[in-house]
């Protein structure tokens, strides 16, 4: 089926990001927009405005009320879902980057990049049930993990929100402890940085993106690299389909480079590889610059793609991907 | 919040005392700057260096220290004589160091002993004197024996009884030619990519390649197949390596330091390699090459000096540097192995092994600006050109050595340049000639095409339709007669087919079999056997597959950014390649011969693919024909052997898949327990609002809604 083009941001896009029904999707970018629609037929429902700066990424709560987003203007905010008003803002002194409410959305926590004198740090919230009270108490900050350099570019809260994934600029995927703010385990899966980090829907495994042109599936428990995907070009994000087998990739060569090759060397296509036999066996064309984000919706029917143009592709799948027995094509 | 001195500790902030305030120590740990106690990662630090330096100059102190024996003995009367005498002779071929001559005197009978020791000022007069005095006959019964120390002291350790050395035992070699017993008949070729080097099988069947050697840092430089495929050579600081056998054993090195290049004699016995240097404080470039006879590593003889002998005609570059190959080694076979260079106004020819040259003179040639070798194994035949020289005209000529006969020469005027392009099997020799106009503003081609396998060796000469057209390419169809030409100016270049026979009568005569014109094409590369020569579009990599016997496109494919086409020996497949010289797209891809694409690998950093030559085949020449004329019975079983093959590989294919699915499967089943916890955990986190998620009830609830009433009457019907 022909997809959907959602053309509702200027700059290039950083997170694309179903909520849990999958009915509703969130777009945010460089623009320092973020954008919410409907999945069913691309009609923007509307948006958050406030941002001063690149929106990095969000997160949306179980139920769909409450947004969170984390900028580059130095603030992550929650919103309401339902009004797009601003519920509660935090502030800091350097660029806020990852975003993650903890599962029952009572923590969340926040990564913010180094900045002048600062290191990077996660820093964890509790989130009062009404977040218009955090505006009398202020932000209620549980603690603050610090120590390894470089950017914390996603977060993921792992083992009943006793631990905290990370996966950083240097390449290493960690796992802390919130209670004692410790490193508990890393590993180095990649040269270059981990652009994206995205769990499967069981938890058991989760798959990494990186410019150093692979993709991997990780064992959450033990780190353990267990599938290697590799493209010709950059990667920029990966996710990991809820349903099938598959797991969809999205990259593309370096946006400063794009001007001197050609579109088609430039690998601006979603590719779906096997995710048991690594194995590409389809893609999707239509971007012209690299798919900084790729995302499939809750129920598996239906994928997006925003890139570094500005454009969001939103793909609903046609009735023999359904049908078809994949481990044997 | 951790502030940037919060996060140092004592002693480190205690290094920091005195920095500039701002600098963000923070940002660095100090453990992963400071170098563990004891370790110097690798890198001799300055001081180390010295110390060694040391420790050589001290280690052979007697390095320069000559023993001299069988001297007269003599009493002490004769003593100063003899030692005045002494001095006279040592110091003939060094200087002694003051009192570096020590010649004792046994105490008792006050009787010198006949010998003394010499000090000389450095090692290298010490040496001078010892191959000076050793053997020197004082007198009739006197003859020295001199020794240096060092040596003596190795000497003196000879065990006196002779022990016989132990027989060795003869430890058979692998089998160079093993690859060439593949049951299947494959061909290998040999990788280079990032630091790794790489042989691989070519696995056209299983559209892969299949490894069979790999080696980090294997070469320093690139890697080259040995002429007949037997021998893989790796290029290092140090000199060549040579590799082969099944497990690519080392079968041997020879020292060069600094090795550029190296040619192999198409017999495999030789090699040449070659070093230049560029002009620099030594003084003029200049270049060294050394012969070596393969199978002992022994140095056969040295080519050394500056460029200018050597670098003459078409030999210099612009840079005054030397085109390489200077030196060429002739085809080979049963015929002697000869080595030739030109130098101004001659060709000199050495012949292997001995690398004496041939009939100890050189072969004048006035003027000769460049030559080539035949490429036909049994007869040495070189081509040579000799440019217009006053009034003398240019000329070519076609020469037999070693008996020197010229077969066939050829006057030419107002030659402006010119290119010699041999026949593979030698049958012809294509020399394009570029001539002035007569305003001498511009040039024009022709061809002298020579045909050396016909009585009297005819030339025939072709001239281009548009003779000022600039030729981009000559291509020779390996095994025929036909050659092609790329031709003209511009990205739209003409190419053209001729065939040097009369196709029906099989007289001789060049005919024109093809053109083509306006094609965007780069470059020509002809099939071996079949007669099909390939074209290459610069555009995108397009590549298309031509059969000249009919003149039909076979097939068009592309791989995007190729610069490179390469042939495998048995021309059954050719790989395109993009190699490092483009930023991205680095790999290679197999085609089959007629256009198929085969399968794509990409490899960053990709530097060469070289296939692995065949030695030339063994059966004769009516066999091959028989062959050729009953391939329909051959193919058959071929075919049906691939079928097997293909089924057995499909089987195995999906065994893999199949395993690797259960092992995933089983995987996911080991993590049924922490999936369940997890589920567990988060139906507690969120409480009812998961309840209300997962349980929920499709409605289906119509809504009616009364918009407006009106009353009309009903017409009456």
């Amino acid at each position: 089926m022909r997809p959907y083009v959602l053309q509702g941001h200027t700059r290039p896009l950083n997170q694309v990001l179903f909520n849990a029904e999958g009915d509703l999707l969130v777009t945010c970018g460089k623009d320092s927009n973020i954008n919410l629609w409907w999945t069913d037929n691309g009609v923007r429902a509307g948006s958050f405005d406030g941002h001063n700066g690149v929106v990095w990424t969000c997160d949306i709560t179980y139920d769909s009320k409450m947004l969170l987003s984390a900028a580059g203007d130095s603030s992550a905010r929650l919103w309401s879902m339902e009004t797009g008003e601003e519920l509660f803002r935090y502030r800091f002194n350097e660029p806020a980057r990852a975003c993650k409410f903890s599962v029952g959305e009572r923590q969340a926590a926040i990564s913010t990049d180094p900045f002048m004198n600062s290191v990077s740090a996660i820093r964890v919230f509790n989130i009062a049930e009404d977040p218009r009270d955090m505006l009398q108490t202020g932000p209620d900050e549980v603690i603050t993990l610090t120590g390894p350099r470089g950017r914390i570019t996603r977060l993921h809260w792992v083992d009943n929100n006793r631990h905290l994934l990370s996966s950083s600029e240097d390449g290493m995927v960690r796992r802390w402890d919130v209670e004692t703010g410790k490193v508990l385990q890393e590993a180095q899966l990649h040269d270059k940085q981990i652009s994206d980090m995205q769990m499967s829907v069981d938890g058991t495994h989760f798959i990494t993106a990186s410019p150093d042109r692979t993709s991997k599936l990780v064992d959450t428990q033990s780190f353990e690299v267990l599938k290697e995907y590799k493209s010709a070009a950059p990667i920029n994000s990966a996710a990991i389909s809820p349903i099938f087998d598959h797991v969809l990739i999205g990259g593309g060569q370096d946006a400063a480079a794009v001007t001197t090759t050609a579109a088609k060397a430039g690998y601006f296509e979603a590719r779906f590889f096997h995710k048991v036999f690594c194995e590409e066996f389809a893609n999707a064309r239509g971007h012209f610059s690299p798919i900084n984000s790729v995302a499939f919706s809750p129920d598996g029917t239906s994928f997006v793609t925003g890139a570094e143009e500005g454009n969001v592709r939103l793909h609903h799948f046609d009735a023999d991907y359904f049908t078809t027995n994949w481990d044997r094509v | 919040m951790g502030g940037p001195t919060a996060m140092l500790r004592p002693e480190e902030e205690k290094m920091f005392e005195g920095q500039p305030r701002g600098f963000p120590f923070g940002d660095f740990d100090l453990e992963d700057v400071m170098l563990p106690e004891g370790e110097d990662m690798g890198i001799p630090s300055d001081t180390d260096e010295d110390n060694q330096e040391e420790e050589i100059s001290s280690e052979s102190g007697f390095g320069n220290v000559l023993v001299v024996d069988n001297l007269p003995q003599v009493g002490p009367e004769k003593y100063e004589k003899l030692t005045a005498i002494l001095t006279k002779i040592l110091s003939g071929s060094g200087r002694i160091r003051e009192g570096g001559l020590f010649h004792p005197v046994d105490e008792a009978s006050k009787m010198s002993k006949g010998y003394a020791f010499v000090e000389y000022e450095n090692v290298e007069q010490a040496r001078a004197a010892q191959a000076a005095l050793n053997g020197y006959q004082l007198d009739k019964a006197h003859k020295f024996a001199a020794c240096l120390y060092d040596e003596f002291e190795r000497l003196a350790k000879v065990p006196d009884a002779y022990e016989e050395p132990g027989e060795r035992v003869f430890t058979p070699g692998e089998n160079l030619l093993d690859w060439l017993t593949d049951k299947r008949g494959r061909d290998q070729f040999v990788l280079r990519y990032g630091d790794e080097s790489e042989v691989c099988w070519n696995d056209a069947a299983k559209q892969q390649e299949e490894s069979v050697y790999k080696r980090s840092f294997w070469t320093e430089a690139f890697v080259e197949w040995s002429p007949r495929g037997s021998m893989l050579a790796t290029v290092h600081r140090q000199g060549v390596a040579l590799w082969g056998g099944k497990s690519f054993e080392r079968l041997q090195r020879v020292g060069h330091p600094n090795v550029q290049s190296l040619l192999f004699s198409p017999c495999e016995k030789y090699m040449l390699t070659f070093s230049e240097f560029p002009a620099g404080p030594q003084g003029r470039p200049h270049f060294l090459a050394i012969v070596w006879e393969i199978r002992t590593g022994k140095r056969l003889r040295t080519f050394d000096g500056p460029h200018e002998e050597y670098a003459v005609g078409a030999m210099a570059r612009p840079d005054r540097g030397m085109r390489w190959p200077a030196f060429r080694w002739s085809g080979g076979g049963d015929a002697p192995v000869l080595l030739a260079h030109m130098k101004a106004n001659a060709i000199s020819v050495y012949q292997a092994p001995e690398m004496t040259m041939l009939d100890k003179r050189s072969i004048k040639m006035e003027n000769v600006q460049d030559w080539e070798w035949s490429p036909a194994a049994p007869d040495a035949t070189l081509a040579a050109y000799q440019a217009e020289q006053g009034n003398l005209p240019a000329r070519v000529v076609i020469m037999k050595l070693p008996s020197r006969e010229e077969l066939r020469q050829k006057n030419l005027f107002s030659v402006a340049g010119i290119t010699m392009t041999w026949h593979p099997q030698g049958d012809y020799l294509a020399v394009q000639v570029d001539k002035w106009t007569k305003t001498k503003k511009s040039t024009t081609t022709n061809f002298e095409l020579f045909s050396l396998r016909e009585k009297d060796c005819p030339i025939d000469m072709l001239e281009l339709a548009n003779k000022s057209e600039k030729i981009q390419q000559f291509a020779w169809e390996p095994r025929g007669s036909r050659f092609a030409l790329l031709h003209g100016d511009g990205s739209r270049p003409t190419v053209s087919i001729y065939n040097m026979k009369d196709n029906k009568s099989s007289a001789r005569g060049v005919t024109l079999l093809h053109t083509m014109t306006n094609k965007q094409c780069t470059s020509l590369h002809c099939l071996n056997r079949l007669h099909m020569p390939t074209l290459q579009g610069g555009h995108n990599g397009v590549v298309e597959f031509w059969d000249c016997e009919e003149m039909t496109l076979l097939s068009a494919g592309e791989h995007f950014m190729a610069q490179e086409v390469a042939w495998d020996p048995t021309g059954r497949y050719v790989a395109t390649i993009v190699n490092a010289a483009a930023a991205m797209e680095n790999g290679f891809q197999i085609w089959s011969f007629s256009g198929q694409p085969l399968y794509k690998t990409a490899h960053d950093r990709f530097f060469q693919l070289n296939w692995r030559p065949r030695p030339p085949s063994l059966l004769s020449e009516e066999k091959q024909k028989e062959i050729v004329k009953s391939l329909r019975k051959y193919s058959k079983r071929y075919e049906e052997e691939d079928e097997a093959l293909l089924a057995q590989a499909d089987t195995e294919f999906l065994a893999e898949r199949e395993k690797q699915l259960s092992e995933w499967r089983n995987w996911l089943a080991a993590k049924k327990a922490a999936v369940e916890e997890r589920e567990a955990f988060a139906r507690e986190q969120l409480g009812n609002r998961v309840s209300a998620h997962e349980e929920f009830v499709i409605q289906q609830v119509e809504v009616s809604v009364v918009l407006d009433v009106k009353e009309e009457p009903a017409q009456k019907l």
